[in-house]
């Protein structure tokens, strides 16, 4: 890669938008004529690859979901219509209802820890002065990010396991009657995969956090401290609002991966033991590809994604306000 | 400095020490434990007194890695550059050319950006049979491309908003083109952009789990990621073997991200919040 000096990024930009529409049009970009009607509809040409590729690969398959959800369809024979059973089964069938609630939970760990930890982090990474330490501590703290999550899930797996890691420290502190199979165990198993999550998105959130305390104005902590805040109220006062922003990309980023975490549950647990860390992601896998239940998976698989957007885009627009 | 200053300066640093550990420490059991005696089971944490780096050829050839190499850079080939490509076509048309119906594309696009990959999976699964590529690397790439499409616009798009309208108007009076004014004035100036897109593009497209898992049986015809979720299958029960062969499959990630990282991170720093 070439050397990346500083983009002429676009501070101007309004923050990450939900799909709510971007202010594409409150800047228009250049002011001109308006172009020639031939060369007007050719500006099509440029975008038909990317909508082409994305209408018949991500568009035209979300309709499909829509569609099978109203059907029973073993994946082979003929499908029948099935009214809004498979919808009334997301409410009604435990399983399926658990699914969902282990996946806002999961919220706890892949957003609120990281998000929380991540604001300790860097306010204290921010206080270093430029040097080995802080850079070591950025990137060493990033690089579960950048891992296949089927990797945090192995390295994970084993750490839990009755000779893994967290059983050794226990017993070497004489807390051996603690020690268990986390993954394997009805109570803490979904705790633990939750953990995970924090372990994959801390660094993450740490970074992004880092970059937009980067950006607060020097001024306003020299006005905190002028006006003889403590570092806490110095927190509250000067970087937690500053960082609205980073937030809510944080927040948004690291929600849907809980909401739809999938390759660590699947990896790490399968859903087990029994159902107690079944998530939407794992069961949709499942109903399809070793149930057969196409119809009851797509209902769920839009259901989710439904899910998803009704969650993320409140959080956009809470960005976007002045 | 007064107390209160170096307990201060004190916590921090355990603090800061203490994420660190916890973010490397998963990574050095995995390591200490593929240097054990093969088919032992070894403590979380132990340096073996006589470590057995032979694991790592053991598990190269166990895993079958040359082909899943091969696999997971002709995956990433047939997305980045083609992804890479079309987004910033798009990016810069939906920020610089005045597009019948941006707006609404554009919508439709963002709609993409929170669609979780499972919520399609089942559909895609039958298209790509009826389209006969099911268990081919085209199931993976072609699916691919479209998913990472939005986000890939969408960072384009950003970039080019922020453009230099005075260059554009320079260019017009200097009698270019709209190509022309894309191809030596603005696609120069969003190398960073796209560059960046394409780091991230290739660790989404190496790390895949999910559309290799469903779309292809055989392992060597998968990602990286996918051929690691088989390997654990095979030899979930053989906890040394398992490491050395994850330590292999995540070292290209990590040596990418080392390389770059001072790109990577400040791009990201960058780019995430436009």
């Amino acid at each position: 890669m070439r050397s990346i000096s500083s983009p002429p990024v676009m501070r101007q930009a309004s923050s990450m938008t939900g799909p709510s529409g971007a202010p594409a049009a409150t800047q228009p970009a250049v002011p001109r004529p308006i172009p020639p009607r031939t060369r007007h509809w050719s500006a099509l040409l440029w975008i038909a690859p990317a909508f082409g590729m994305y209408a018949v690969f991500v568009l035209y398959p979300m309709l499909q979901s829509v569609q099978y959800s109203f059907y029973d369809w073993d994946g082979i024979g003929p499908a029948t219509p099935a009214g809004l059973d498979n919808w009334k089964a997301i409410f009604t069938q435990p399983e399926l209802l658990h699914s969902v609630e282990h996946a806002f939970i999961l919220i706890i760990f892949y957003t609120i820890l990281p998000v929380g930890l991540g604001l300790i982090a860097a306010s204290f990474i921010r206080e270093l002065r430029p040097g080995a330490f802080s850079t070591t501590a950025r990137v060493v703290l990033f690089v579960p990010q950048v891992l296949p999550l089927v990797a945090a899930g192995i390295a994970w797996t084993w750490m839990y396991s009755s000779d893994g890691l967290v059983n050794q420290v226990l017993r070497a502190v004489g807390l051996d009657r603690h020690a268990r199979a986390w993954l394997g165990d009805f109570t803490f198993a979904l705790p633990a995969v939750g953990v995970i999550g924090v372990w994959v998105m801390l660094g993450f959130c740490t970074v992004l956090l880092l970059a937009g305390i980067g950006k607060i104005d020097p001024a306003l902590y020299e006005a905190a401290r002028l006006d003889g805040a403590g570092r806490i109220s110095e927190f509250f006062a000067v970087t937690l609002p500053g960082l609205r922003r980073e937030l809510v990309v944080c927040t948004t980023f690291t929600m849907i991966a809980a909401l739809a975490s999938f390759d660590v549950v699947q990896i790490a647990t399968q859903g087990g033991p029994g159902y107690q860390t079944m998530v939407p992601g794992v069961e949709i896998y499942r109903l399809t590809f070793l149930q057969q239940h196409v119809g009851q998976a797509s209902a769920l698989a839009v259901f989710l994604a439904a899910l998803v957007l009704l969650i993320i885009w409140p959080i956009q627009r809470l960005g976007r306000e002045k | 400095m007064t107390t209160s200053g170096i307990t201060h300066r004190v916590t921090r640093t355990a603090i800061l020490l203490a994420l660190m550990l916890f973010a490397v420490v998963p990574l050095l059991s995995m390591f200490t434990t593929a240097l054990a005696e093969p088919g032992s089971t070894p403590q979380g944490l132990s340096w073996p007194s006589d470590p057995h780096w032979h694991n790592f050829v053991d598990a190269w050839s166990a895993a079958n890695f040359v082909a899943l190499f091969r696999s997971s850079t002709i995956i990433v080939l047939g997305v980045v550059p083609a992804t890479v490509a079309m987004a910033t076509a798009a990016g810069y048309a939906l920020a610089q050319l005045n597009v019948p119906f941006g707006k609404a594309i554009y919508g439709l696009l963002l709609v993409g950006l929170t669609l979780p990959f499972e919520a399609l999976i089942t559909p895609l699964y039958y298209d790509l049979q009826s389209m006969g590529l099911l268990g081919t690397r085209l199931a993976i790439i072609l699916p691919l491309i479209g998913l990472l499409m939005p986000f890939g616009v969408f960072w384009m798009r950003a970039h080019f908003l922020g453009a230099e309208p005075a260059l554009t108007e320079a260019a017009k009076v200097d009698g270019a083109n709209t190509w022309q004014t894309f191809r030596r004035i603005h696609l120069p100036l969003a190398t960073s952009a796209w560059s960046a897109l394409a780091v991230l593009f290739f660790l989404a497209s190496w790390n895949q789990y999910l559309l290799p898992l469903v779309l292809v049986d055989d392992p060597t015809k998968r990602t990286v990621a996918g051929g690691l979720g088989a390997f654990q299958g095979q030899y979930g029960t053989d906890i040394v073997l398992l490491c050395a062969g994850s330590l292999l499959i995540i070292l290209p990630s990590l040596v990418i991200f080392l390389i770059f990282q001072r790109n990577f991170l400040k791009a990201l720093m960058q780019g995430a919040v436009k």
